[in-house]
Parts: structure tokens; sequence; C-alpha cells
């Protein structure tokens, strides 16, 4: 019993520690909210928002709740993080495996981009790279068509929209594809564990996923067209694209100098994954036999992920939260549009900036809980 | 259940830091804003971050401008001296918070006089020193010469924060046309923007407009639309809650105004002393107990005069010279056909 209460009490103590100071700070603020008349309470969320977004991936507009406008920004938060993380990814990845290369140009060049990218404020880098894409870019009625269907303009990227008939039976076909695709593998790996013989199931998999979709096609009554964006006069020196999908500049710029920011340290990352992995696994593992291919696969990379993912869930937490800077270059993502606009238009400054960073810890908080999972998924299984 | 207490934790103490911000000063009981202005030694006025003629900044970091005149104002008045401000460069998105926390006692923003924000969120507004509103920028080179050649599809450059967002949203529903808004956390940005020709027009308020076409790399390249989409009438805001402070900033602003009206500047001020008429020897402190109401002697308006001059002076000196708008328009006196008119000093 003593011994018990001598493990939780610190901890006890430091919940009411933390506790009181909330408390506290909490009063203090309700003091304050009253005697200046200020109301606090969640209700605006209900309310019109009237004000408009220029992008978003949910039908909104001024007639829209703030709840919805909150929506909004979320999504675009989420949008330009999941692109910024998938190129930093590829891109960090290609760079730290040119780090390692004995190729004395290929080499030098990776390091070069590495430090230069690194050690500029990414908040200069967004500007660069949206004020240069701006200087840069053509006006729409001067734009060169590329592959004669899509327009990369000074007002953004313009690119044909897919209208699809019966598209519900193309997702299911390809729902079908992914179903097949693991039924595959599970008995491919039985097989090899009570058989020993192995089966070719990468192309088999690229074959159904291919396969099924088609004869959706041919069969099942699926139609694609495409509507190709068309050049509209506004007036004599204004031109803008109508028709199709535009996405506009201040994405491109901001998923794009994200992602070049971040790819650094995960080049870094996995610089150091790969520098990690002792030379001797790989020399041991060549002298019973396998092939280059197999060393890689099976006796390099799954070690080096170990040291590589939880860095790596350090980028993807930062590159989620430096998204935030969007504001600085219009990308209506949350802090915009719902710590800016809203927030403005209401005046609930606490009940906004808390939910916003209820927000952004919530966001981070499940990167990071599917990182750990993922990390004790590949992590060394004790038996 | 220890395995989340470290996220937790995290959790309650970002909490915790965010109420840190709201709780800076609780002083707030009243009139304690004069008593501790006087304390400091110095008024504390936020402003905009550069807005030639309103409030802007030299390279040598001295503030110009109408709305800064205002906070000179208060500062000759409470403190004689009107150099004793402390400026404050704010975005839209601060400006409120900034004034509810504490951190500054004067807004002077070109910031426009709204029921909701009157209403509900713990402001004052105590007057107008610009009456002014919502227009739109676009290139002479577009042919563009009234909104009614707008189409769907247009994009517009603007600020986040402002009643602009709100007005642009009535007037191109009820026009019925498309567009496409893009705005920006500062002024700068939206410039740089409409200027590299991200956007097919700029809208703000029309000074704000006059003001940063000034800015652009070619502004003959650059033309104002005549037609005005909203009222925004601009002037100074204060915490509510103090109602002494309210009446000293209201004052300040309307001593400068009745005092062009009466013919009052900074030059001829000390001589109007001996005038014979009442009205304006009330104005320079040489007749009535005007200043023990505030708290203060009865020269605070003198010094105002002496110091910073009257309305007049202030607009010829930061808007007329400038070349931002040489016609004073609306923001004309009532005898000379504007709309400036203000309660009498008695």
């Amino acid at each position: 019993m003593n011994f018990k209460l001598k493990d939780i009490g610190p901890q006890l103590m430091t919940v009411i520690a933390v506790v009181l100071v909330f408390g506290f700070f909490t009063y203090n603020a309700q003091v304050n909210m009253e005697n200046r008349g200020i109301d606090f309470g969640f209700g605006f969320l209900s309310q019109e928002s009237s004000f408009d977004v220029q992008f978003s991936l949910i039908e909104y507009d001024g007639s829209h709740s703030y709840f919805r406008a909150y929506l909004v920004g979320l999504l675009n938060t989420i949008l330009v993080s999941v692109i910024g993380i998938i190129l930093a990814t590829i891109l960090g990845v290609i760079v730290g495996i040119a780090r390692l290369s004995p190729n004395y140009l290929i080499n030098k060049f990776a390091a070069f981009y590495v430090e230069f990218f690194r050690n500029i404020p990414l908040l200069l880098q967004i500007f660069f790279w949206y004020f240069a894409a701006l200087r840069a870019l053509p006006l729409p009625q001067d734009a060169e068509a590329m592959f004669g269907i899509s327009y990369l303009t000074i007002k953004g990227l313009f690119v044909p929209a897919f209208i699809w008939q019966n598209s519900n039976i193309f997702f299911y076909s390809i729902v079908a594809a992914i179903i097949a695709i693991i039924v595959i593998r599970t008995r491919a790996k039985k097989k090899q564990e009570t058989q020993g013989t192995q089966t070719p199931v990468l192309l088999i998999s690229i074959g159904l996923i291919l396969i099924l979709p088609l004869l959706s096609f041919l069969i099942g009554g699926v139609r694609l067209s495409f509507e190709i964006p068309v050049l509209k006069q506004l007036a004599t020196t204004s031109f803008i694209y109508e028709g199709g999908v535009s996405l506009p500049p201040e994405l491109i710029a901001l998923a794009l100098s994200l992602s070049l920011y971040t790819a650094t340290f995960i080049a870094e990352c996995v610089r150091a994954g790969i520098q990690g992995v002792g030379k001797g696994q790989k020399e041991a593992a060549a002298s019973i036999g396998l092939t280059p291919n197999q060393v890689l696969k099976l006796v390099v990379m799954p070690q080096a992920l170990r040291i590589i993912i939880p860095p790596t869930t350090n980028q993807y937490l930062n590159l989620t939260k430096n998204s935030s800077l969007a504001a600085a270059i219009a990308y209506p993502d949350l802090v915009l549009v719902f710590a800016g606009t809203a927030l403005m238009q209401t005046g609930k400054a606490i009940e906004i900036v808390s939910i916003t960073m209820f927000t952004y810890l919530s966001l981070s908080i499940s990167i990071s809980l599917f990182m750990n999972w993922y990390n004790n998924k590949i992590a060394i299984q004790e038996k | 259940m220890f395995k989340y207490l470290k996220q937790l934790t995290s959790l309650v103490a970002m909490v915790a830091v965010l109420f840190t911000f709201t709780t800076e000063t609780m002083a707030a009981k009243k009139s304690k804003t004069l008593k501790n202005t006087q304390k400091k030694g110095f008024v504390r006025c936020g402003v905009s971050q550069g807005l030639p003629g309103f409030s802007n900044a030299d390279a040598a970091g001295n503030w110009t401008g109408v709305d800064v005149d205002v906070c000179r104002a208060v500062a000759a008045a409470v403190l004689g001296d009107a150099n004793k401000v402390k400026f404050t460069p704010l975005s839209a998105k601060e400006r409120f918070t900034a004034l509810t926390s504490g951190e500054i006692d004067i807004l002077s923003r070109n910031t426009t006089w709204t029921l909701s924000r009157d209403a509900d969120i713990g402001l004052t507004f105590v007057g107008v020193n610009f009456y002014d509103g919502q227009g739109f920028m676009v290139r002479k080179s577009s042919g563009i010469t009234s909104v009614d050649q707008f189409k769907n599809g247009i994009s517009a450059c603007t600020n986040i924060g402002t009643t602009t967002e709100l007005n642009m949203r009535d007037f191109f529903n009820s026009r019925g046309i498309s567009y496409e808004p893009v705005a920006f956390e500062k002024a700068d940005e939206v410039v740089a923007a409409y200027d590299a020709g991200r956007c097919d027009t700029y809208t703000t308020d029309k000074s704000g407009l006059a003001a940063q076409r000034t800015k652009m790399q070619n502004p003959d390249e650059h033309i104002v639309l005549p037609e005005t989409i909203s009222k925004e009438p601009l002037g100074p805001v204060v915490r509510q809650g103090d109602s002494v402070w309210e009446d000293i900033v209201r004052w300040s602003l309307n001593t400068m105004i009745e005092a062009e009206e009466y013919g009052i500047t900074s030059a001829n001020a000390d001589s109007m002393k001996t005038s014979d008429n009442p009205q304006i020897k009330r104005l320079v402190g040489a007749e009535g107990e005007m200043g023990a109401a505030f708290g203060l002697d009865n020269e605070w308006n003198l010094r105002i005069i002496k110091q910073v001059g009257n309305y007049g002076e202030s607009y010829k000196r930061n808007i007329a010279d400038t070349g931002i708008l040489p016609d004073r328009g609306p923001n004309e006196l009532w005898t000379k056909g504007g709309i400036l008119y203000v309660p009498p000093s008695r």
C-alpha cells in the first residue's frame, strides 16, 4: 500500500497542480471577459458565415454556417498536408539514397540541395515560390496548352474534369481487385511456408488491378469523358478558363515549398537509417546466398526502417503544422478561414483559437498514433 | 491508462498556456486607463501595418497619418506631449484582440464602425475620422470602366478579417456574378499578388485603394472604379467599460474637427485665447471648466490644436499633400458641403 502511494503520489500531485493552474486561468479569463462584456459560447458555429472561400473540397458559400467554414478550412489543411507528405517522402527517399551514391555528382548535388533548402526559413521559401511563380507564369490568354488539354497559368492549373457514367461499378471493380490481391497474398505466403514454392504475387496483383477496372469499362457500362477547360474573355485583357478543374497557384506553391523543405529532413533520416545498418549484416546476408535485391528487401530495409520511422514521424508532424503558414499566401487553410476570417467576423477569439489548437493537436496525435502503430508493426518482434 | 497520459498532459498544458494570453492585464476597472497612461508616460495606440495617409511609418520609424494624429491628440491632451505615443502595428485580424486584451488603449486603424463590432466584442466606437466606402481597382488595359462590366469568373484580391470580404459577397451575390475571392492576411501581399496579375480586381476601402495604388510598380496602369458599394465610416475604437477614457478619445477627435470649423489652427491657437467668441475661447481653454470632467486641466484642447493641428491641417498634411485623395469629398466640414459634423464643446 505504502509502496503504491509512493509510486502514484508525484503523478497525482502533478495532475492536481495542472488542474489548479488550468482552473485559475479559466476563472481569470472568465472574470476579464465579463468585465469587458464579452460573451463566451460556441453558438456562433451554427450562424450563417456570410463570407466566401476561394477553394473548397466540399460545397460551401457564405450562406452556410461557420461550422461548415471550419470543415472547409480543415479539409484544405488536410489536403495540402497529405500532398506535402507524399511528395516530401518520395523526394526525401530519393535524395537520401542519392546522398549515399558513389557517384560524385549525384552525391554532391543531393548534399547541396539538403543544405540549401533546410537552412532557409520556410516562410521565405513559401513567399519565394508563390511570388516567383506569379511572376514566371503566363496570363491565361498566353498560356501554352500542356498535352493540348491542361493550362498552367498565373490564375492556377486548369486540368480536364472527369465525367463518369456508372462510376460506382468502376469503384466496386477496384474494391474487388484489392480484396482479390489480399486473398492471393495470404494464400501465397501460406504456400511458401508449407510447400516452399514461390508465387509471382506482384505480377498477379498488377494484372488484377488493371484487368478488373478494364472489364468494368468493357462490359460494366462505365463511361468516362473529359470536360476540357475553355478560355473565356472577361474584359479586354483579362481572361479565365472555364470548365474542368482548377487548382489555385496558392495550393501549388504551398505544397511545393512544404515538400521541398521537409524532404531535406526526411532525406537525412533516410541516410541515417541506411547507414545505421551494420556492414556485417549485408555481408552475412550475401554469404548465405541472398541476391543483392533480397539483401536490400529482406535484410537492410527492415532494419533501416526502424531507424527511419520515428524521426520521419516528427517531420510529418512538422509539415502538417507548418501548413498553417498558408495564411501568408492566401491559401484558405484552417488558420486563414477559421482562425482568420471567422475569428474576425465573430470576435470569438478564445473559442476559435482553442478549437483551432485542439484541431491541430488532434491531427498531430492522429498522425503520431498511426506512425507509432506502424513502427510497432515493423519493430523487432520479441518471442 | 497511463499510455495516453503524455498526450493528455500536453493537451491540458496547451489549454493553460492559451488562457495565459487573455489574462495579461487584469486592470480594467473604471477610468484606470487614464491613470495607467499617465503612470506609464505614453499612450498605447494600435495602428495599421502601413497605409499611407492613415498610419504609415517612414524609414526612421516616425508614424504619420490621420489615424496616427488621433492618438497624438490624445497624448497631447492627457500627457502634454503629442510625441508620447507608442505605436503598435496590427493586422486586421489581430486588432480587436489586441485592444480587448489590454495590449493597446486606442485602436486607430482605419476600422469600420458596424453594429456587430460595437455591440458584440467588447469594443466601443467613439466617432468617425474618415468617411469611406468600398470600391474596386482594375488595370486600365482591361477596358473596364464600371462594375457593370464584371463577368462570371472574375477573381478579386482582398484582405481577410475585414468588412470587405462580406461586402464583396453581398455585392457579387446581388448581381448574380460568380467570383473567386483571394484573401491575404497582409495588405502588402494583396498588392503584390494583384500587381503580378493574380487577380482581375483589387477591392478594399477607396481610401485604401488610393493609398495602395502609390505602392504599385506602375500606379498609372491602374484605376479605381467610380462605384462605391458600401458605407465605411472609419474611426477610433476603445475598450468597453472605461467611459471616461472613451470620452477623452471622443472629445480629442471632436476638438480637432471643431477647431477647423472655427478657424483655429496650430499657428493661431494661442492668439485665439483673447477671441470675442466664447465658443472659440472654450476650445482653447480660455473659458469654462472643459477638462475637469475628464480629470484633465483646462488647456488639454489647446495642446491638441497647437501640437497636432485641426482636422483640416491633418488631412492636408497626410492625405491631400501626399496625392492620395486631394479632394476631401464627404470628409469636408458640414458648413462646406461635407458631412463632418460634431457636437459642440460646451
